[in-house]
């Protein structure tokens, strides 16, 4: 594996090229943009390949054989209540055929159902399908005849669904379809789909307001009564053109309430207005909060005054009335205190068996009920507690005090027994 | 919105469109492909083409005839000869004008003229406005005759994207029919026109076409056929009523437009008839006359056409032996004898495009309008400003190589890859299968030489009375390529007898010389550079 130079090669002579033909062109482009021969090689092989794609896709979409076998025996007469497309083969593409598919597959039809190519292959004379695949061309090629056609092509129509769905992903995927076949219809182009669950509301209002303002194109000519072309009688021609004049406004008519209704119920069932309507409600509610926060907070800023206030009188009113109670409770407790002190110090002078003098025991009494008379409280409090524990003679002293202090504050007199 | 490619000649004007793919020469209203470059000013009114041909005979002062030629050139430096029996150029501020009823008409206003009845036929056959042209010149049109044509082009109405040159036109729409762009020959291309023939030697490397040599001729055309025939008949005429078919410019013109209409029709039929009611002195003419009498009465002429292209060939620096292709183009090419004398001067190899050797061929008239027409098509997707750009001499002068490159093949011969005059870069491959193991390849310069073959005599054994005659034998010679410089030498292991290899010849902008072996996985390369 190797190389070995030898000479160099002979100089080259500067020629202009003619500046015509295509690889003059390529030359060119190569030239100006600055291309290698590999790069240029690159570009136009991925070219190549978009052609023949593009070649392919259209025999694709063509049928294979007759969708309808029964085209085959129709009377070529009545070939205006055949299937055009499916003559031709396209009836899967049918309103969205273009011219050139048209051209593309009359021809391939031809070449499959030319009279010369049954009655070679032993048929008689059965060119009752060419004929019809004739007429087809003839219609779908000119462009007024084909909308007429089209207009009343009940094959491309979509049945409406019945009933009500439980499963909103149902209703899109049940009614979307029809709105495809009846956009067909449409003068106006694009037509605004269904759309599904997520669509906004601006897309289904649109979308409403587009089909509920629909602008249709389809006419009923194509069911017209032949209109005789004899010129024998006039009256009956005119009147048979005026009928089918009639029967196309009322079918028009007709159409267009279909559609209307078709909408209308749809619009109705729409889950997604209802939703809509819901979700416009929950939003009215939460801006009139919004909008009304201000006052609230005034009100509930005076709400809490006026509970703050309440509860303040509140305790005030129950401290005043424990407060009572517990007065009035000292009071008893006080009263019973003095009973109790009463009755010790009454008791005292019993208990201590009269300091031995017995038989004074009446006038002992006497004093000492005047001395309990003459004791405030805490006075007598005060000898309760001191004769509390203490015996006949200290008693005898305690009341000897206290009568000689009460009677010296001139606050008893007549005392017999402890002057 | 429509483009057209116009062949402007000075005889006749045609127009072509492409439609659906195929090229469509248009005729106009009057159902004339071949439009006569002529207008005619009679009591008011304006005639074109073969009507205003027609006033020839009676009005010849009001009638303009082959003016093409004089766009752009000074009066003084014009050849007046052929408007002879037409209305006579004058001069009008140092250019050509005619003067029609007293009105001095300048050439442009002429050419405009003739223009726009070009466009209105056009715009009438095809239901839509003209949006751009591509005119055809010949290639010794100088540069302020191209300048004047686009401008008074423009001013017609039809704008002018490209003027391309005649010959290259001509071979566009040939190579186009025959989808034959990438067969690298060597052309000739003849034009022979009504009153001049031109005509190169074009060489076709890799679909582009380049132009080795040209030669033009006013003096040799259709007019001196026209004229041969016209003293042929005049002659017979005076012979038979002792009047003279030439004294006057009337009878002249009588007597041509009839000569004329036999001479195309002898090109289709062995013999033809001509009539002219009151020819002079009020004879009338009635004579016919056969292909055989036409083809010596213009015996001069065709041995002239002769002269002319081997002088083109020899002005190339090439000898006929070289030329792989003539291809015949003009009106006069669809005269028989035309393509069968040329066939005298080249090598049987030599292909001769002409109606006369395969009659499915286009009318060679009309192969200008038609490679204008492919080339409009072509650039119609390109704008004003992109094909004047890809005009540019950075674009259009390419280095050409001066000898061809090839290896040698098993025998020893040469095998050319890229012929001489290929313009590069190029890549170009070619791929043979091995009988041997372990292939050398070796990368040559091709030296031209004449190979001889001496065809021998068959001797006729039945013969006895052979006469004296020493029957010659024949030589037949052929230009071969033997190897020449060894450019690079490759050796290749490992490869199997009867693996495929592929050969690959590629020169680059810079003029280095890429040289690459390839069999399977085996890659060998090399690099040879140009001598300076």
């Amino acid at each position: 594996m190797s190389f070995t130079a030898g000479a160099s090669y002979s100089a080259a002579i500067k020629r202009p090229i003619e500046p015509v033909g295509p690889y003059f062109l390529a030359h060119a482009t190569r030239t100006l943009k600055g291309h290698s021969w590999s790069e240029y090689e690159q570009i136009e092989a991925s070219k190549n390949v978009v052609n023949v794609e593009e070649k392919d896709s259209d025999e694709a979409l063509f049928d294979e054989s007759i969708s309808d076998p029964e085209l085959l025996s129709h009377d070529p007469r009545d070939w205006k209540t055949c299937d055009l497309y499916a003559a031709l083969g396209l009836s899967k593409l049918r309103v969205n055929a273009t011219p050139e598919q048209i051209v593309k597959a009359h021809r391939k039809a031809v070449l499959q159902h030319h009279p010369d190519k049954k009655s070679s292959a032993g048929g008689l004379d059965q060119d009752g399908f060419f004929k019809i695949i004739q007429k087809a061309y003839e219609t779908l090629l000119d462009p007024s005849k084909r909308r007429q056609f089209d207009s009343v092509d009940e094959a491309a129509d979509v049945t409406p669904p019945t009933g009500k769905f439980t499963v909103e992903e149902e209703f899109y995927s049940a009614w979307a379809p029809v709105f495809v076949a009846e956009s067909r219809f449409s003068n106006k182009q694009p037509v605004p789909q269904l759309g599904d669950a997520n669509s906004t509301k601006d897309e289904v209002d649109s979308f409403y307001k587009f089909w509920n303002n629909f602008d249709s194109w389809r006419s009923f000519e194509w069911l017209d009564e032949d209109v005789p072309d004899d010129t024998s009688n006039r009256d009956h021609k005119r009147y048979i053109e005026k009928k089918n004049n009639n029967s196309r406004k009322k079918k028009k008519n007709d159409d267009n309430k279909r559609l209307s209704d078709l909408v209308k119920k749809v619009q109705s069932d729409d889950p997604r207005i209802k939703k809509f309507k819901d979700e416009e409600k929950a939003e009215k509610a939460r801006k009139k909060w919004e909008r009304e926060a201000g006052s609230r907070k005034a009100e509930e800023e005076a709400k809490a005054k006026a509970e703050a206030e309440a509860k303040a009188k509140a305790d005030v009113e129950a401290a005043a009335k424990a407060g009572k109670e517990d007065a009035k409770k000292a009071k008893e407790a006080a009263k019973n205190a003095k009973k109790k002190n009463k009755r010790a110090v009454r008791s005292a002078a019993k208990d201590n068996d009269y300091f031995g003098d017995a038989s004074k025991a009446a006038a002992i009494d006497a004093d000492i009920d005047l001395l309990i008379e003459s004791f405030d409280d805490v006075l007598l409090g005060e000898i309760a507690a001191k004769l509390k524990g203490a015996n006949a003679d200290a008693a005898k002293v305690i009341f000897v005090e206290v009568a000689a202090k009460q009677t010296a504050d001139k606050k008893v007199s007549s005392l017999t027994y402890f002057k | 919105m429509a483009t057209i490619g116009i062949a402007f000649g000075n005889s006749t004007t045609s127009f072509a469109t492409i439609k659906d793919g195929k090229v469509d020469v248009i005729a106009n209203p009057d159902g004339e492909r071949f439009i006569s470059s002529a207008l005619s000013y009679v009591d008011g009114d304006e005639y074109h083409g073969q009507q205003a041909l027609a006033q020839l005979v009676r009005n010849p002062r009001s009638t303009i005839v082959n003016f093409r030629d004089f766009i752009g050139v000074p009066f003084t430096d014009i050849n007046a000869e052929n408007s002879k029996y037409a209305a006579h150029p004058v001069e009008l501020n140092g250019k050509v004008a005619y003067e029609i009823n007293g009105n001095k008409l300048s050439i442009e206003e002429i050419v405009k003229r003739h223009l726009k009845q070009i466009k209105n036929a056009a715009e009438d056959y095809l239901g839509q406005s003209i949006e751009s042209v591509v005119i055809t010149v010949p290639t010794n049109f100088t540069d302020i005759q191209k300048e004047d044509l686009i401008r008074i082009s423009n001013d017609a109405g039809l704008k002018v994207k490209q003027l391309i040159n005649e010959p290259a036109s001509a071979l566009l729409a040939h190579l186009s029919n025959k989808e034959q762009f990438l067969e690298d020959k060597l052309y000739v291309v003849a034009d022979f026109g009504g009153i001049r023939s031109d005509a190169a030697v074009i060489s076709v490397r890799g679909g582009i076409m380049t132009l080795l040599a040209t030669e033009h001729s006013t003096k040799l055309g259709g007019q001196e056929l026209d004229e041969a025939l016209i003293d042929f008949f005049a002659t017979d005429f005076t012979k038979k009523f002792k009047a003279d078919a030439k004294k006057t410019e009337k009878s002249y013109s009588k007597l041509a437009a009839a000569a004329i209409i036999t001479k195309k029709t002898l090109s289709n039929v062995q013999s033809a008839s001509v009539s002219v009611d009151s020819l002079a002195e009020g004879f009338d003419y009635m004579s016919s006359i056969n292909r055989l009498r036409f083809e010596l009465v213009g015996r001069k002429i065709f041995s002239e056409m002769n002269q002319f292209i081997e002088s083109l060939v020899h002005k190339a620096g090439l000898e006929t032996l070289d030329i792989e292709s003539v291809l015949l183009v003009g009106g006069t090419s669809n005269i028989p004898k035309v393509a069968n004398t040329l066939s005298l001067i080249f090598p049987e190899s030599t292909e001769i495009i002409a109606p006369a050797m395969d009659s499915k061929l286009p009318n060679p008239n009309e192969l200008n309008c038609r490679g204008a027409a492919i080339q409009a098509s072509l650039i119609a997707g390109f704008d004003y400003d992109e094909v004047k750009e890809s005009l540019s001499p950075i674009v259009v002068n390419t280095e050409h190589i001066s000898s061809p490159i090839g290896i040698k093949d098993v025998d020893g011969k040469f095998l050319t890859i890229l012929p001489r005059e290929t313009a590069y870069p190029i890549k170009k491959s070619i791929s043979f299968e091995t009988t041997t193991s372990n292939v050398e390849i070796q990368f040559f310069e091709g030296q031209r030489t004449i190979k001889e073959t001496v065809l021998e005599v068959e001797k006729f054994s039945d013969d006895e009375d052979d006469e004296d005659e020493e029957e010659e034998a024949e030589i037949v010679k052929e230009v071969e390529y033997i190897p020449g410089t060894l450019l690079g030498k490759m050796v290749l292991d490992g490869v199997t007898s009867g693996s495929k290899v592929e050969v690959i010849v590629q020169i680059n902008k810079d003029g280095k010389l890429h040289l690459t072996a390839r069999s399977g996985s085996v890659v060998v390369k090399g690099e040879v550079s140009q001598s300076a």
